[in-house]
């Protein structure tokens, strides 16, 4: 199978772990990634904040690309990624003058490729397909799965799983013999990017979503996302320190997790980059 | 030659401000076939009618034009006084120069030449209109109720005891409905059982009334006076006419651990159960998913314990005719399914209902209130049995959320919420009640009153917000939500959440409207004939409808509504014949083709395939024939009919043809 590929600047940058995972994972699931040439930022949290134009330029740009790279499916991995290629695609498929003008502006038509988040990327694989290749389940796991805010928000714009209490994570961490637990904290915001500017609300936000798992008796927390990924795991340590719990919880990404039960060293995975947790 | 008398109203200003009534009389008395032509202030007023009957009489009349308002507001009157004075009714028509001519023009000249145009259009449709009779159906002069909850004990009390025969039609064990199983009712307090079940009784036991439990209405032929329904009556594996209702089967059954239907989940009942102590009828019924006989064919424990000899394991679904001249549907409704998607209608999944065992619906909490529930009228939370010390409810889940994807209010929510903090306070005196509100609807006598006494006397707290999220912690469930009004987040640790959610038709119902050709709204509500002027009719003749089917309401206004609906089903069966107007299609079954291009498009089912047979019985030919007591003369078939055969009474082709003919 063959799937386009936008990592979005988090996977080029401070989350290189997740596209070593990525990578490994859909390697060896036997599909290959082609990064989209010459793609730009999403826009991600500031485009929208500052110029409503520019928030749909951006990735419009992208999906332009992805049209005349003759790409069908493109996956993006970060949750903000993918949740503004999809509002861009939206609000252009619903305006034909906001169409006409995009077009002006990136000098393309940008319309086209279906856009998949991580989990989706997972779904059309196929969960069948996964759980025939799985040769190490993961049996004594037991994991919190961790939608973030993003994932599955604003709903109309996401079209994905249940707004509030989401499964499909879930029903992946299953086919890989591992143990999802019923929590509270699915879908609750870590703090995303607050995490520059106010590293206290950060760090509360995500005690919570730690803690709540821990009490819920989850041994690690699954994400789909580069910024959950940064808050429950790098800023785990600055957590444990201003609340004086030791939570010890490995965080990681749902690639990891196929890829492990695939077989794949943890190594090869970049599990052992993270920062907190026991390195398996 | 005709002798055509025109007549031609003032409408004291409204006419004749506009149009030069004189000069009308004048020029239309010049119309081949008008005998006579006259003006007067109030064609409607007594001695307006005294006019027209006189010069029936006096010049011989053998058509009339009155040319006045709409047909729709003074047509009858007309010819009512035309049938007075001898005339066929159906040979007089109405010019309508008000409505379509003084009120919407200004220039008097003008409008007085269309007048006249008008009035000649009509004087050419009398010219060839033909005397008609009213049409004669036959009433069978009994009704039949869907639905046994409180709107249809009320409609099948009130129709039989005036004295027409009931059958009453429920798909449960038991009648009752919704109502059996609340707790007590606002906003006077008074149990909900008390006064429902003496009226069950009423209907278990009226000689009029034959009742029909775990039955369901399985097909509906006929119209109005003439309905023939087949009634499947469902297995029961327990015959009703044997059996005692002593309850020793129940006892004995080893398979006790049932959810209760009754109870909404609350309790558990055995596979052989009557679904509460007070059923109507008292008898069991056995679940045949459940009881080990049905399933694995081991067991028998209740046939051995039966002394009546009831039980019969190899029962079977039964068919039933029965013959009514008019139905009353009250199928009344079910609750919001608030954890999962139900269609285009999203699920509350941030409430956790279904994944939380002390977040319940209201209904559910009914339960735990009563006094005949699981618990005895005890308030003890479902997880661990114990009384909850704060309870949060929660009012619009599902309603008025267009995110979810219902709009409408469902009305009783805001009461029975109060209604519910006042129970939980007398019962748990230590106890806290939260409400969160969107807005207090409380209109009713002593309604908002009631609201008032659980906010001020029993101490309920409201807070004017929504809720975002429901969590679980060390065995509290954590509500936060907001505070609009004091503009505030609110975090309550709760031992029990009761969610009111919206009020939605039963299940079923949409495919029940079809089998009788009535319309439902966008949510499945059965729909009414005119929301203000028809509000228990439907747009087909003889059906009715009653209660919660129609939109969400209380039990005042269900019971009310359902005597409405009986009211209307007596003036239905008050005939032993039903006179309907005669302008309705007739086919000319000489010349009928038989292609039945009618019988496919007409919307009311009312052409039949008919054979013509000779005196030996043979066949002539077939034909497409109509049943009068079906057709609303729409004029579909007309214009379908390939071979020009279908014509409508009254307006025939020939009628309309002449009056386009005489303005060109």
């Amino acid at each position: 199978m063959n799937l386009g590929y936008y990592p979005g600047c988090a996977l080029h940058g401070s989350s290189d772990d997740y596209q070593q995972s990525l990578k490994a994972c859909f390697g060896a699931l036997d599909v290959s990634l082609k990064e989209l040439d010459d793609w730009i930022c999403c826009g991600a949290t500031a485009a929208h904040t500052l110029n409503h134009k520019l928030s749909i330029a951006l990735p419009a740009r992208n999906l332009a690309l992805a049209a005349q790279q003759g790409c069908e499916e493109l996956v993006a991995p970060c949750s903000m990624c993918s949740l503004q290629l999809k509002k861009a695609q939206k609000a252009i498929s619903g305006d034909a003058l906001l169409a006409a003008e995009m077009s002006r502006i990136v000098e393309a038509k940008p319309d086209g490729a279906r856009v998949l988040n991580l989990i989706e990327a997972l779904e059309r694989v196929g969960l069948e397909t996964i759980k025939t290749a799985v040769k190490a389940p993961l049996k004594d796991l037991k994991v919190a799965c961790y939608y973030g805010c993003l994932l599955t928000r604003p709903p109309k714009v996401a079209e994905f799983d249940d707004c509030e209490q989401p499964e499909s994570m879930e029903r992946i961490v299953a086919a890989l013999g591992a143990t999802p637990v019923a929590w509270n904290y699915k879908t609750e915001c870590c703090g995303a990017g607050m995490t520059m500017a106010d590293e206290d609300t950060v760090l509360e936000l995500s005690q919570k979503i730690l803690a709540d798992a821990a009490a819920h008796g989850a041994q690690s927390v699954v994400v789909a996302c580069p910024m959950c990924h940064v808050n429950l795991d790098m800023k785990q340590s600055a957590i444990e320190a201003r609340y004086g719990t030791k939570f010890g919880m490995t965080i990681y990404y749902l690639c990891d997790l196929v890829g492990l039960a695939l077989g794949l060293a943890p190594k090869t995975l970049g599990i052992n980059r993270h920062f907190a947790g026991r390195i398996a | 030659m005709s002798r055509i008398g025109v007549f031609v109203c003032w409408c004291g200003e409204n006419i004749a401000r506009t149009v030069d009534v004189d000069r009308v009389v004048e020029e239309v008395a010049k119309l081949p076939g008008v005998r006579c032509a006259v003006n007067y202030k109030y064609m409607c007023s007594d001695p307006g009618q005294t006019m027209i009957r006189e010069k029936i009489a006096s010049e011989k009349l053998d058509g009339v034009v009155v040319a006045s308002c709409s047909p729709h507001m003074h047509l009858k009157t007309f010819r009512k006084a035309a049938q007075t004075a001898g005339l066929n009714p159906y040979l007089l028509e109405v010019a309508n120069i008000r409505e379509q001519c003084s009120w919407v023009h200004s220039d008097r000249d003008e409008a007085t030449e269309k007048a006249i145009e008008l009035i000649r259009m009509a004087v050419a449709k009398v010219k060839n209109n033909h005397a008609l009779q009213p049409i004669k159906v036959p009433v069978t002069r009994r009704a039949m109720v869907v639905g046994g909850g409180v709107a249809g004990i009320q409609a099948a009390l009130d129709i039989a005891d005036a004295g027409y025969e009931v059958v009453m039609v429920e798909r449960e064990p038991s009648i009752g409905g919704k109502m059996a199983g609340l707790s007590e009712t606002f906003p006077t307090l008074d149990c909900s059982q008390c006064i429902l079940t003496p009226r069950m009784v009423d209907v278990g036991q009226h000689p009029r009334i034959k009742l029909y439990t775990y039955s369901e209405v399985e097909a509906v032929d006929g119209f109005v006076g003439n309905f023939e329904v087949t009634i499947r009556q469902k297995a029961r594996y327990v015959d009703i006419t044997k059996c005692t209702g002593c309850g020793e089967c129940s006892k004995a059954c080893p398979l006790k651990k049932n959810k209760s239907e009754f109870d909404f989940g609350m309790g558990t009942r055995s596979a052989i159960y009557m679904p509460f102590p007070q059923a109507v009828p008292a008898r069991p019924v056995i679940d045949k998913n459940v009881c080990a006989m049905l399933t694995r064919g081991k067991c028998g424990v209740c046939a051995k314990k039966c002394a009546a000899g009831a039980i019969n394991y190899k029962d079977e679904d039964k068919l039933v005719k029965e013959k009514v001249g008019a139905v009353v549907l009250a199928t009344g409704y079910k609750l919001y399914s608030i954890g999962k998607q139900d269609g285009k209608i999203a699920g509350y999944g941030e409430y956790g209902y279904g994944m939380y065992k002390d977040v319940i619906d209201s209904l559910q909490f009914e339960r735990l209130l009563s006094a005949s529930g699981p618990t005895n009228g005890e308030v003890k939370r479902p997880s661990d049995g114990k009384t909850p010390k704060n309870v949060v409810f929660i009012s619009c889940v599902g309603s008025r959320d267009n995110a979810k994807g219902l709009t409408y209010c469902s009305k009783i929510c805001c009461m029975y919420t109060a209604k519910h903090t006042m129970l939980y306070k007398h019962k748990v005196h230590d106890g806290q009640a939260h409400v969160f509100y969107m807005d207090i609807r409380s209109a009713g006598k002593n309604y908002d009153e009631f609201v008032r006494r659980a906010i001020e006397q029993d101490g309920a707290k409201y807070y004017r917000g929504r809720v975002s999220k429901i969590t679980e912690q060390n065995g509290k469930l954590i509500v936060r939500g907001a505070d609009t009004l004091a503009g505030t987040p609110v975090t309550v640790e709760a031992d029990l959440v009761v969610l009111a959610a919206a009020m939605r038709p039963a299940d079923g119902v949409t495919e029940l409207a079809q089998k009788l050709n009535v319309g439902c709204d966008q949510f499945g509500f059965l729909m009414e004939s005119h929301p203000k002027l028809r509000p228990v009719e439907t747009n087909t003749a003889g059906v009715y409808i009653c209660g919660a089917a129609q939109a969400p309401k209380d039990i005042p206004e269900s019971v009310a509504q359902a005597s409405a609906a009986a009211s209307k089903v007596q003036i239905t069966l008050s005939a032993a014949e039903l006179t309907r107007e005669p302008e309705i299609a007739r086919i000319n079954e000489k010349t009928c083709a038989a292609c039945f291009r009618c019988f496919e498009a007409c919307p009311y089912h009312a052409i039949e395939k008919a054979e013509v047979r000779n005196r030996k019985g043979e066949l002539v030919k077939r034909t497409a024939r109509v049943n009068a007591g079906l057709c609303m003369g729409c004029g579909t078939c007309v214009s379908i009919c390939p071979s020009k055969n279908a014509d409508i009474e009254g307006f025939t082709e020939q009628e309309t043809y002449a009056m386009i003919e005489s303005l060109i």
